[in-house]
Parts: C-alpha cells; structure tokens; sequence
C-alpha cells in the first residue's frame, strides 16, 4: 500500500482514502480529497516533516501523519 | 435594518481577512476582549450608507466550524450562539480565489447556520496567474449569495462589496437550501425541544460540538452525551461525511464557474519555490534561521539602547528638576524615587520590545514563521514540543505574557501545557537590566574572547543560551513525567510568501507595545510605592531611634559619614530591613544578604523591580555622599563586613545571575499561565519548580565559586 510518505519529491500521486479516521477530518478541511493529485514539494532536514502541493497550495504534515494517506 | 450592523469577518487562515479588515477600517479600529477570553479582538468601524457605521469585527482564520486549537474554539463559541454578544447580523466570508474549494467548505458552513453571508473573493490576481479564471456572476447564482470582487491588500473593490452588504442586510438570509448532509430530524427535534429552538444546523453543531462551547454547563452537556448514545451519534463520522457531502456539492457548482488555463509549471508560485529552496535546505535553512536570529539579537541589544539611554535620561533629568524645584518633603521623595523611577522603569522597557514585536510580526507577515516551524518540528518533538513551540519561545525573549498567549495555535493539549511551562524560562526583556548591571559587576569591561568579542556580550549572549537549553530540559522531563491520551499532529499551511503590510506590523507593535507597558507598568509603579514606603518607615520609633543610637555610638563622626551611617542603619531598622533579615537565613547559602534579600522579595512580583530596589536600597543607605552616582557604582562601592573585600565578587554575581535566569518571578506571568490551562495547579508548578530551579543552580554556582 503506497502513501503520500513513501513519495519522493517531485513525484505525484492520486489520493485514494485514509487509513486514520481522526486525521481524516483534519485532512478533508485542509482539500485533500479522494482523487485529489499531490505533489511531493518538500522534504525537512532530518527526512520528518514533510511538504506536499495539494489543491494549489502547499501543505505540510509529519511522515507518520502522511503514511495515513493512501495513494495511488 | 438595524442602526449599527454587527459585521465578522470569517476565512481560513492566509486569505486576506486581515488585510480587507485593515482596508475597510483603516485607522477606525481598537483592540478589546472577548468575553471570558484574554484573545485580542480587533473591532472597526466601516461606513456602510449615509450616517450608517458597520462594526467590523475580525475573527481569527478558520478551515472549518469544527475547532482543532484553543484559538478556533473563539470563531465557533460566537457562531454557535445566536445569544453571544458578538453574534453578527452579517459574515463577510473572505475567499481566496486561488483555492476556492477549499475556501468555499468553510463559506457553506458559515451559511447554513443562517447568518446571512456575503462572500468577498479575495487574490483573483495570483488565481489568474496560475490560470485560473472565476466567473463570479454565476458563482453568487449557484451559491445564492451577494459575491464580491475584491483586492483585499490593495483595497480594491470595496465599493463593490459595501453593495453586496447592503443588500443582503435588507434582503436577510434567502438560501433555503437544505443541508447537504442525512442526519435523524427526530434527534433534531430532540435537541431543539431540549435546549430551545434554532435551526437544524445549530442543533447539530451544538450536538457535535458541546464539550467545547461556553454555553452550555456541565448538566447540559451530560444531556448531550445522553442524546448522542440514544441516536448513536459519532461526531468524528458525522463530520466527515458532512464534510464530503459538502465538497460534493462544491465540486459541482465550482465545476461550472471556474476555469483552468493550462499555464507553464515553471510559472506558478516560482517565488515560493525559489526561496524555499534555500530557507527549507538543510544546511541553509537553518543557517537562514540563526542569521535572523542574530540580527533580531544585534537590534534589540545594540540598536535599542539608544533610544533607551534617551529615555533614561529623560527621566533621570525630569527627576533632578523635580528634587531642584519641589520642597524636600517625604511626599517630594515619594514622587521622584518612586512613582518617577519606577515609571521610569517601565518606560526604558518600550525600544526593545517595540523592535521584537516588529521581527516577529514581520516574520509571521512573510509567511517565513511556519518555514521556521517546518524545519525546527523534528528537533523540538524530541524534547517534547512541537515546530509550533518556536514562536512562543522566541518571543519568551520580549514577555512571557504574549508568548504564553501565543500557544494558543497549538493543536495538541499535551505540547501546548508543556510550551507553556518552559516558556518563562526562555529570558524575557525584564531581565535584561538585571544581567547587564550584574554582568558589568563581574565581567571586566575591557577584556574580548578571542580579541574580537566583547567578553560582557558574550556572558550576556550565553545567558540567552543558558535560558533556552533549561527550556529544552525541562521540556523533556515533563515530556516523561505527562501522560497524555490524544497524539499531536503537525497539518498546517506552508502560506506562499508575501510582502509585509507596513501598517499592519505597525499596528501590531503599537498594540503590543501599549499592552505591555499598562499591564506591566501597573505593578512595577505599585511595588516601587509599596518598596519606598517600606524602606521608609518602621515599627515603633525604630527609625528614629536609629539617628540617636548612631550618634551615640559614634561620637566623633560628624558630616557626610555621619549621615551615611544613619542613612544605613535607618534603612536596617525599616519595615523592609526587618523583612530582608528575616529571609536572610535561606538565602545565606546562597551568597545573599539582607539588603539582596529585599530585592528578591519585592522581585517575587515582577523582576524588573531588582534594579529599581537595588537604586532605593542603596540610595536610602547613602544618599548624600554622590546623588549622581550609577546603581552600578554604589553596588561595586558595597563591602562585605565579613571579609572585607567587595560583596558583588564572581560567586555572588554568578550565583544571582542563575537565581534571576531560572526563578518565576512575575505575577502577570503566572496569571496568564492559570487563564490558558483554566487551573491553579500549573501556575503553582510552574513557580515551584523553577523557584526551586533556581534556588539549587544559585547554590551550587555559589559553593562552586566561593
């Protein structure tokens, strides 16, 4: 099962559901919906957090809090 | 239509709410309360028609009505409660165009709880150049509301937008659309016959959300816990699906309005990706980051202290007038050693936290703060905090009072109780008198590290440090010692960057600037009242007997020594020596006397009191010899009966340095901690355990050096 941590920068992927229901709600607000396309933009020194281009802006999410998202 | 029209400005967070508030009032604004919160709520005034004035209220950025941290929770306690004082009669949902979806979730919310809603699509500059074209005409069909153009920044369109105000303030709400999501009307009708009627929308926001709303006491939350078991009600899910339901409908009408212009990739947002390159690297990020710091440090320590030296002389001149015109009474000394120079001690205070305020609002402007919180997230979890923990910290350095406040932004209870416990730690401005009197004791002037850097700059920087590795310390203990049940989670926006609004950071730093200086001065000019009264006076006749029993001993001295000795032992026999000597015992071990101990009594309210009490104190006990001579000079002049050499050596210079970097001592600060964590318990922490911090490290560094 691939997520949005495993992407490397630059490369996209189409958001297919979450595996974590609190975050989900979180995630909705913030435009990552199912079919959405990310991109992976930015990776934190020390590889944690992690940045993402999603519905036109930015968005940036810890790597454990990314691997919740499932994508294809 | 009413007379004066309450108007909130609601949107998420960076999409120009600010900005159109500033345009809309501009200088016609001030700063209040909200009822049972200390948040800033800034109110204005917008001139709608004729005569007619709008209250313009701007409420912190939203994504949704569902409140994540403490500072969303105040949107929704107003919107939920059509009784609330500041419930609006009309929201301007402020929209960036550049993200409309997501900006339009938070717009159906607001609507559907039946406030009639305008909606002001802000940024159609930076849509159009990522190709993006609206047509706004068919949006405010599809969404049945007034939609108005506007460039929030550059205060376009707001004639446009007084329109679309106007007449949905005479039409009222018209959206009779039902809401997007399938819920029980029996629950509904429950809830309405239970805690009054409302429409569907409040009834369930109230469901969902009661735990957080002030509205409701703790019997009629057990009624809500109950209603939610009968119906099975799971508010997580609710919302979710709410939420997807929603963005189905949005997807459709934002479908038919808006359209997508293939641009070049390169062409979008280059400036953010350009400069992110650099500030997000991991060699030159952080790199960017202490360089700003540096900077930040280099102003509010060299640059300020000239106008703080104006300042100072200012007061100390209007002092001599005074002394050089008015009587010399006990009411003349009243005034200038103790209303004048404590005010004076506030006033000195003004330069360096006028130049924090203005970096940190300028970073929080450019977008470059959440970049700062992006690459410090993983190093600050270790300790126990979060990315978001920095910005408290750094402003720790100005005023704990504002920094604690900022925590606000903290999603997780458990991160945020511990920023808010180590954030005193972190050496506020009140302080900095303290370590530059004492460091000129100890430090010689002259001598450089390395032959480049001034030796007393350094002691002074490695305060700074000494403050911020504490912080981290007891972070990470607490992190050990806290159990907490939820997780702490890190989604926010990285914001695209964005030039500064000069007025705005203005404004923030006047704000600021005036809340410190009436909030902290209040105390500081009561304790050097309180202070002067008690060094003046004492129990019985003792003040008097102080001249007879000198003279008696002394039968030879007469003059200027004479009068010093009685001006001594006067300040011994007063209300304020007996209370040194009594603490002098516990502070022995430490390396401190009496007249110490009086400082450390009267700095237990506010430390910035020590320099001030330090002037009285000594000035009480030798006035005559030198009325122009520096706190600094008598201070050094002071000799240690027991061995003969000066009192203020290294031990004793460094063991209160330590005490004064580590002890809670400011009132203001403790009462900010209690209204954040809603309980006595942390604030008495919070002073325990770094009054004891202090009492320990002062003890050892004293034993160590003496």
């Amino acid at each position: 099962m691939k997520t949005i941590a495993d992407l490397k920068i630059g490369e996209r992927g189409i958001i297919v559901n979450f595996t974590d229901e609190i975050l989900s709600l979180k995630l909705l607000e913030m435009g990552c919906l199912p079919g959405t396309q990310v991109t992976m933009t930015h990776i934190a020194p020390f590889g944690d957090p992690i940045a993402v281009k999603v519905s036109g802006y930015i968005l940036s999410m810890r790597k454990d809090e990314a691997s919740s998202i499932v994508v294809a | 239509m009413k007379k004066s029209p309450k108007i909130a400005l609601i949107g998420n967070p960076n999409a120009g709410k600010s900005s159109l508030f500033n345009s809309l009032t501009g200088l016609r604004q001030k700063t209040g309360n909200f009822p049972g919160v200390t948040m800033d709520k800034l109110i204005g005034k917008w001139k709608l028609e004729a005569g007619d004035d709008a209250e313009i209220l701007d409420l912190p950025g939203i994504y949704s009505i569902y409140p994540k941290s403490v500072d969303e929770q105040v949107v929704i306690n107003i919107l939920a409660n059509p009784q609330h004082p500041d419930y609006p009669d009309l929201a301007i949902v402020v929209a960036d165009a550049s993200n409309l979806k997501r900006n339009l979730l938070l717009f159906s919310q607001v609507r559907d709880l039946g406030i009639p809603t305008v909606l002001a699509l802000n940024m159609i500059d930076v849509a159009e150049n990522q190709g993006i074209v609206i047509n706004s005409v068919k949006l405010a069909r599809e969404l049945n509301v007034e939609v108005a153009e506007v460039n929030a920044k550059k205060g376009i369109g707001l004639n446009g937008l007084r329109l679309a105000v106007n007449k949905t303030l005479e039409t009222g709400f018209n959206s009779n659309d039902s809401l997007p999501m399938e819920y029980s009307s029996e629950m509904v009708d429950e809830i309405k016959d239970t805690y009054g009627d409302t429409d569907d929308y409040h009834a369930l926001l109230w469901l969902s959300e009661h735990d957080n709303l002030k509205q409701f006491d703790a019997q009629q939350r057990i009624g809500f816990d109950k209603i939610q078991e009968k119906y099975g009600w799971n508010t997580q899910n609710a919302q979710s699906k709410e939420t997807m339901a929603r963005y189905a409908q949005l997807n459709e009408i934002v479908d038919n309005c808006l359209h997508e212009m293939p641009v070049e990739e390169e062409a979008t947002n280059s400036w953010t990706d350009r400069l992110d390159k650099v500030f997000l690297h991991r060699f030159w990020g952080y790199f960017v980051f202490l360089g700003i710091l540096f900077i930040m440090f280099q102003a509010i320590f060299t640059w300020a202290t000239y106008p703080m030296d104006l300042i100072d002389g200012g007061v100390a001149s209007l002092n001599e007038f005074l002394k050089s015109q008015l009587p010399a009474t006990k009411l003349t000394d009243l005034l200038t050693d103790g209303l004048i120079a404590g005010i004076g001690g506030v006033l000195i205070f003004i330069p360096q936290i006028a130049f924090l305020f203005l970096f940190i609002s300028l970073l929080e402007e450019t977008g470059y703060m959440s970049r700062v919180m992006f690459i410090m997230d993983k190093l600050m979890r270790r300790f126990g905090l979060n990315g978001k923990s920095v910005v408290p910290l750094i402003s720790g350095v100005a005023c704990a009072v504002p920094a604690i406040m900022s925590t606000r932004s903290i999603g997780s209870w458990k991160d945020r109780l511990i920023t808010i416990m180590v954030t005193p730690l972190m050496s506020c401005s009140a302080r900095l008198p303290i370590y530059t009197v004492l460091i000129a004791l100890i430090v010689p002037e002259k001598s450089t590290l390395f032959g480049i850097f001034n030796l007393q700059g350094v002691a002074l920087f490695a305060m700074y440090l000494l403050g911020f590795f504490m912080a981290l310390i007891s972070a990470w203990v607490m992190k050990l010692l806290l159990k907490a049940k939820e997780r702490s989670y890190f989604i926010m926006e990285l914001p695209s960057y964005k030039g500064p609004r000069f007025a705005h950071v203005m404004l923030t730093i006047w704000n600021s600037t005036k809340a410190f200086v009436f909030e902290a001065g209040k105390i500081i000019v009561a304790i050097s009242i309180v202070l002067w009264v008690l060094a003046s006076y004492g129990p019985g006749d003792s003040i008097e007997q102080a001249e007879i029993t000198v003279k008696s001993q002394n039968p030879t001295l007469s003059g200027i020594e004479l009068d010093n000795k009685i001006a001594a032992q006067k300040l011994e026999n007063s209300y304020a020596g007996h209370f040194g000597k009594f603490i002098e015992p516990i502070i022995k071990p430490l390396g401190y006397d009496w007249k110490i101990g009086i400082a450390l009594i009267t700095s237990f309210a506010a430390r910035e009191v020590f320099v001030g009490t330090m002037s009285t104190i000594y000035s009480l006990g030798g006035e005559v010899e030198d009325e122009s001579s520096t706190v600094m000079n008598r201070m050094r002049a002071e000799i240690n009966p027991e061995t003969g050499k000066p009192l203020y050596d290294t031990a004793l210079g460094f063991s209160l340095l330590i005490f004064y970097a580590f002890a809670m001592q400011c009132m203001s600060t403790l009462a900010t901690t209690y209204r954040e964590t809603k309980s006595w318990k942390y604030p008495a922490i919070q002073f325990f355990y770094m009054t004891g911090l202090a009492y320990v490290s002062a003890f050892i560094v004293y034993q160590l050096l003496s």
